[in-house]
C-alpha cells in the first residue's frame, strides 16, 4: 500500500486497526464508550474551536470593561460569553501592542487553549515550530509572514505547566463602527497563537456600509 | 527525562510547514485516539502527566518519524499495557508546600537531569531568571507522572531574557516565559 504523503510515514490502515482494537478493550473494560467518543470528536470538529477565541477578542476591542475582564479574569470573561468548557485550571491571556508582541508556543509536547482555540494545527506541534520559536522567534515570525521592528519586544510564552495562553491581537486599523461580528472574522487563528497580527480590515470581503 | 520531545533551542527540524486549510482530524481513526485520550484520563486510567511520559519513552527515531495521532496511538496503548487499562486506586501521600518566591524575586532554575519525567526544559536549566507571576498550587509532575505523591506545588512564570538562554545568539529586544515548578527553582544569589 502506498504512503498517504507526508501525514503517514507508514500505512494508515496499520494505524486505523490498532486504534480500533484499543477501543474494543476500553469498551470492554468498561473504560468508556464509543459513543463518548463520537461526542467529543463531533464537539472538535464542529463547535470547539479558533471562532470561540475570536468571538472573545471581537467583544475585547469594542468592549473595553469586557477587555478588561478578560485580562484579569479569563476563564469567568468567557463564561459571560457562553464558552462554558474550559478543561484546564487556567487561562492567561496575553496582549499585543505597539510595545510587545506575544507569542505561544509548548516546547514539552503540544500544550495549547483548546477551550478558545480547539485543536492545534500540525505545524503548531511539530519538531521544527517547537525547537525553533524559543530561540529565534523573530526568524520563525519572519518566515510565516510577520516582520517584527526590534523596537517591539518579543515575548515567547512556553507552556510547560498547566497554564494556557492566548494572544489578544491588536484591533486592524480602520475598523471603526464594526459591528462585533464583522470584527470577529479578523481574529484568525493565527493572530490568537501568535504567528500572525490580526487580518487586515481589506481581507474581510469588500467593504460594507458600516466600515 | 532528556529525551528529543524536550526540543527548545535544538537543530537541524528544518522550517516550519503549514497545511492550508488543515482538517481537526486527517483521518477518522485520529478521531478516535483522540477520544480514547480523553475518556481514558477521564476514567482515571492515567493522569496528564503520566500519558506526557509515555510519549516520552517512545524511542526517539518513533517519537520523531510519527505523526501526532501515531504517537498518541503509541502512547495509549503502552499505558493500556502497563495498566491492564485499570484505574490504580491508592491513596497517595500529599505535600503542599508554601510558595517561596513572589513576582520580582530573582531566581537561578536547578540542574537536574532526572531519568524520570520533568517539566523543566533543558534550555531553561541552570538560568537566572525573574518571577513574573505565581500560580497554583499544580501537581508536581516529576512524581505526578510516576503516581509516586501528590506534590502540590506553586508554579511561577519566570521570565529570561534571550541572552541568559542563547548568548550571543539570542536575537534583540525578545524574552521567554516559562512556566516552572517551585522544586525547579532556587533564589538567585
Amino acid at each position: 500500500m502506498s504512503s498517504g504523503g507526508e501525514h503517514h510515514p507508514h500505512p494508515p490502515s496499520d494505524f486505523e486497526a490498532r486504534a480500533k482494537a484499543l477501543e474494543s478493550l476500553l469498551v470492554e473494560k468498561g473504560v468508556l464508550t464509543s459513543g463518548s467518543i463520537d461526542k467529543i470528536v463531533d464537539a472538535f470538529e464542529h463547535d470547539i474551536g479558533p471562532m470561540l477565541g475570536a468571538r472573545a477578542v471581537a467583544r475585547a476591542w469594542i468592549d473595553p470593561a469586557f477587555k478588561e475582564r478578560l485580562l484579569a479574569a479569563p476563564k469567568s470573561a468567557l463564561v459571560e460569553l457562553g464558552i462554558t468548557e474550559h478543561q484546564v485550571e487556567e487561562l492567561v491571556v496575553v496582549e499585543n501592542s505597539a510595545a510587545v508582541h506575544n507569542v505561544i508556543v509548548c516546547t514539552l509536547c503540544s500544550c495549547y487553549p483548546w477551550m478558545v482555540l480547539g485543536l492545534p494545527p500540525t505545524w503548531y506541534k511539530s519538531a521544527p515550530y517547537r525547537s525553533r520559536v524559543v530561540m529565534e522567534p523573530r526568524a520563525v515570525l519572519h518566515e510565516m509572514g510577520l516582520d517584527l521592528s526590534t523596537d517591539v519586544e518579543v515575548r515567547v510564552w512556553d507552556s510547560s505547566s498547566d497554564i494556557r495562553y492566548m494572544v489578544l491581537p491588536e484591533r486592524p486599523a480602520g475598523t471603526e463602527g464594526w459591528g462585533e461580528e464583522r470584527l470577529a472574522t479578523l481574529a484568525t487563528r493565527d493572530s490568537m497563537i501568535g504567528v500572525a497580527n490580526a487580518a487586515n480590515a481589506t481581507s474581510s470581503g469588500p467593504a460594507g456600509a458600516e466600515a | 527525562m532528556n529525551g528529543v520531545h524536550d526540543m527548545g533551542g535544538t537543530h537541524g527540524h528544518g522550517a516550519v510547514t503549514i497545511e492550508a486549510d488543515e482538517p481537526v482530524f486527517h483521518e477518522p481513526w485520529e478521531g478516535r485516539v483522540y477520544g480514547m485520550m480523553r475518556g481514558m484520563r477521564a476514567a482515571g486510567v492515567f493522569n496528564l502527566d503520566q500519558f506526557r511520559h509515555a510519549r516520552e519513552r517512545q524511542a526517539p527515531a518513533e517519537y520523531l518519524g510519527s505523526t501526532y495521532y501515531q504517537s498518541w496511538l503509541s502512547a495509549l496503548e503502552l499505558i493500556a499495557r502497563e495498566t491492564g487499562a485499570i484505574v490504580p486506586v491508592e491513596t497517595l501521600p500529599e505535600r503542599r508546600p508554601e510558595p517561596t518566591f513572589r513576582a520580582g524575586d530573582a531566581v537561578m532554575t536547578r540542574n537536574i537531569n532526572p531519568r524520570g519525567h520533568t517539566r523543566l526544559p533543558r534550555y531553561a536549566r541552570a538560568r537566572r531568571g525573574i518571577v513574573d507571576s505565581v500560580h497554583g498550587p499544580y501537581k508536581l509532575p516529576d512524581t505526578n507522572a510516576h503516581h509516586r505523591s501528590l506534590d502540590w506545588e506553586p508554579v511561577y512564570t519566570v521570565r529570561f531574557e534571550a541572552q541568559e538562554l542563547w548568548g550571543d545568539d539570542a536575537e534583540p529586544h525578545t524574552t521567554i516565559r516559562v512556566d516552572l515548578s517551585q522544586s525547579y527553582l532556587e533564589a538567585a544569589p
